[in-house]
């Protein structure tokens, strides 16, 4: 072995272990790069005796004491962390500048994604008066003011810059250009998939205009998956906060309901997209470990529940319902199964051998392709009787393109449980798969309302 | 020879205070000059070091900063604060004071030597 592959080997190992002690909930970044800097200090002595790096990378990791003990007295010591602590501490001096910069840049996009939903107001959209200006809008405003933030935190170049601000111009003109009718279902059909094309535009800005990495598309789903989580931990105590400000001011006999439905509850949704976005990254390690979690939790209850639904189907043999509502709610359960899928593939070790969780998984991912049949049978029969609808016509894609992923996704996983493919290959699989996403729903802001005549 | 663990624990602040006292250092070099005054009878863990070096950083005992070499990896050291020598002053005595009486007991009592082995044969 020459010396160069001893050392990559060792960078190898040492990143392994890296990652493997980062998992600790007590142990910081800034720890395990002290403790790093102890284990590399120990190598070198080793092999100055005549150890090979590898060989010395084991004494060394052995003499460090087991993992658990070690992060058990750094929990000892750093009780707080074990708390999910959303204040940051500072470590050293460039990072916590670093930071300052980060927190400042956060403010000022969340006061701005505040100031978004409301600026409307002042032309006349209020909410109540205007609630189809909101409609059609609320992604824009709200995902506008987070596109800034990354742009912003990622100093992009200008040709990424310029290409953000082109399609969030597009998504704006698509929403408000078509002559839509108030109650017509291009309306809602916009509403909904407009904020997903933005969002997918956020990710652009998010990978500093390198969407074409697989690994920062990766890191978009993770991310994406951890934002929600953030989210949604601020909207239950923002819902705490709602509900005591309304008691108390109740209790002194003021009405502070239009102060919340007017102001509180939109300008703090709309900060808290950049806050939860900013909290994803400034605390990285406190979701990185509930996540997987919350993943191995629900994946074999989604499992089972599938399960069930296709038994009572096959017992029933009732036939899928397919109103709005129905197709939403299917549509919406295949896509939680996706999230789990991609969240268990982006949390997991590809490496790893296969074992129960995934043969769980691949479960999953069958019992969802068997309904996304079903409902695709259900939807193409009412589009045979009825004629194509634009509900019905995006119902149908979406389902299409989720089925094309469900059953892709089934057959690499079923090559992985049998041990004969890798699993990067199903990581790679995802990562490709979303711009898929992206066209889709572009397709369907943009193609939709002039071929259905904006019904 | 093994050191009981209150024993090590209850030295390790001086210790760690001491040798910083000298001069300002990092994790690893202190772990190997700790064994090296010990002629490597006190052999500490990492499990005991760095959150011990953090706790007493978090009392002010001492200062950390990352620092990185030229060419180097970025280093974590640790330096002993004006708190810190006081800390180490009011330590000493009170060592000081335990090891004078350990000391005189040992001393008056020579029944109790280092080494004294029980005649098995017989």
């Amino acid at each position: 072995m020459t010396e160069n592959e001893n050392d990559t080997e060792l960078e190898t190992q040492i990143a392994e272990w890296r990652a493997y002690m980062l998992r600790r909930r007590a142990v910081s970044d800034a720890d395990v790069d002290e403790l790093e800097d102890h284990l590399r200090e120990r190598v070198t002595d080793l092999t100055g005796t005549g150890l090979h790096p590898d060989e010395a990378f084991l004494i060394a990791v052995k003499r460090m004491g087991r993992m658990d003990e070690l992060s058990r007295e750094f929990a000892r010591e750093h009780s707080d962390r074990l708390w999910k602590q959303l204040v940051l501490t500072d470590e050293d001096a460039s990072a916590s500048a670093e930071r300052r910069r980060g927190l400042l840049v956060m403010v000022v996009c969340a006061a701005l994604g505040a100031l978004a939903v409301k600026l409307p107001a002042l032309f006349g959209f209020g909410f109540d008066d205007s609630a189809e200006f909101y409609v059609r809008n609320l992604g824009l405003l709200v995902l506008a003011p987070l596109a800034l933030y990354f742009a912003l935190r990622r100093d992009t170049g200008r040709g990424t810059a310029a290409a953000l601000i082109g399609l969030f111009a597009l998504g704006a003109v698509a929403a408000n250009a078509y002559p839509f009718d108030t109650d017509s279902q291009s309306i809602v059909l916009t509403a909904i998939h407009l904020p997903i094309a933005l969002w997918l535009v956020v990710g652009i800005a998010y990978a500093a205009g390198d969407w074409r990495s697989g690994q920062r598309r990766m890191d978009f789903i993770r991310f994406t998956g951890e934002w929600f989580i953030y989210l949604v931990l601020i909207g239950l105590g923002g819902g705490v906060l709602t509900g005591i400000t309304v008691g108390t001011f109740s209790a002194i006999g003021i009405d502070a309901e239009t102060f919340i439905s007017e102001w509180l509850l939109p300008c703090g949704g709309a900060a808290a997209v950049v806050v939860a976005a900013w909290l994803v990254e400034a605390k990285q390690s406190v979701i990185e470990n509930m996540a997987p979690v919350l993943t191995r939790v629900f994946t074999p209850l989604f499992a089972v529940t599938l399960v069930a639904v296709l038994v009572a189907i096959a017992v029933t043999t009732n036939a899928i319902d397919v109103e709005r509502d129905m197709l939403i709610l299917f549509d919406l359960l295949l896509v939680v199964v996706l999230a789990l899928v991609l969240y268990s593939i982006s949390a997991r070790d590809p490496g790893a051998p296969a074992g129960v969780f995934d043969w769980m998984q691949l479960a999953l991912v069958v019992a969802a392709l068997l309904i996304d049949v079903l409902v695709l049978v259900a939807i193409l029969g009412r589009i045979t009787e009825f004629g194509f609808t634009p509900n019905k016509s995006a119902a149908l894609g979406e389902n299409l393109v989720l089925f094309v992923n469900l059953a892709w996704s089934a057959w690499l996983y079923w090559t992985v449980v049998r041990r004969r493919g890798r699993f990067a290959r199903l990581e790679r699989w995802q990562t490709d798969y979303v711009p898929v996403y992206a066209a889709w729903a572009w397709v369907v802001v943009l193609v939709f309302p002039p071929l259905f005549a904006f019904a | 020879m093994h050191i009981a663990k209150d024993l090590v624990a209850a030295s390790a602040t001086p210790l760690v205070l001491g040798i910083l006292a000298e001069e300002e250092s990092y994790g690893y070099a202190i772990l190997k000059e700790i064994s090296e005054r010990s002629g490597g009878r006190l052999e500490w863990t990492e499990g005991l070091l760095y959150p011990l070096l953090h706790r007493l950083e978090r009392l002010g005992y001492v200062e950390a900063n990352w620092r990185t070499p030229e060419g180097g990896r970025r280093r974590k050291y640790y330096a002993i604060t004006p708190e810190g020598r006081r800390e180490l002053a009011e330590q000493r005595k009170q060592w000081d004071a335990v090891t004078e009486a350990l000391q005189d007991i040992w001393n008056a009592t020579r029944s109790i030597g280092p080494i004294v082995a029980p005649a098995l044969e017989g």
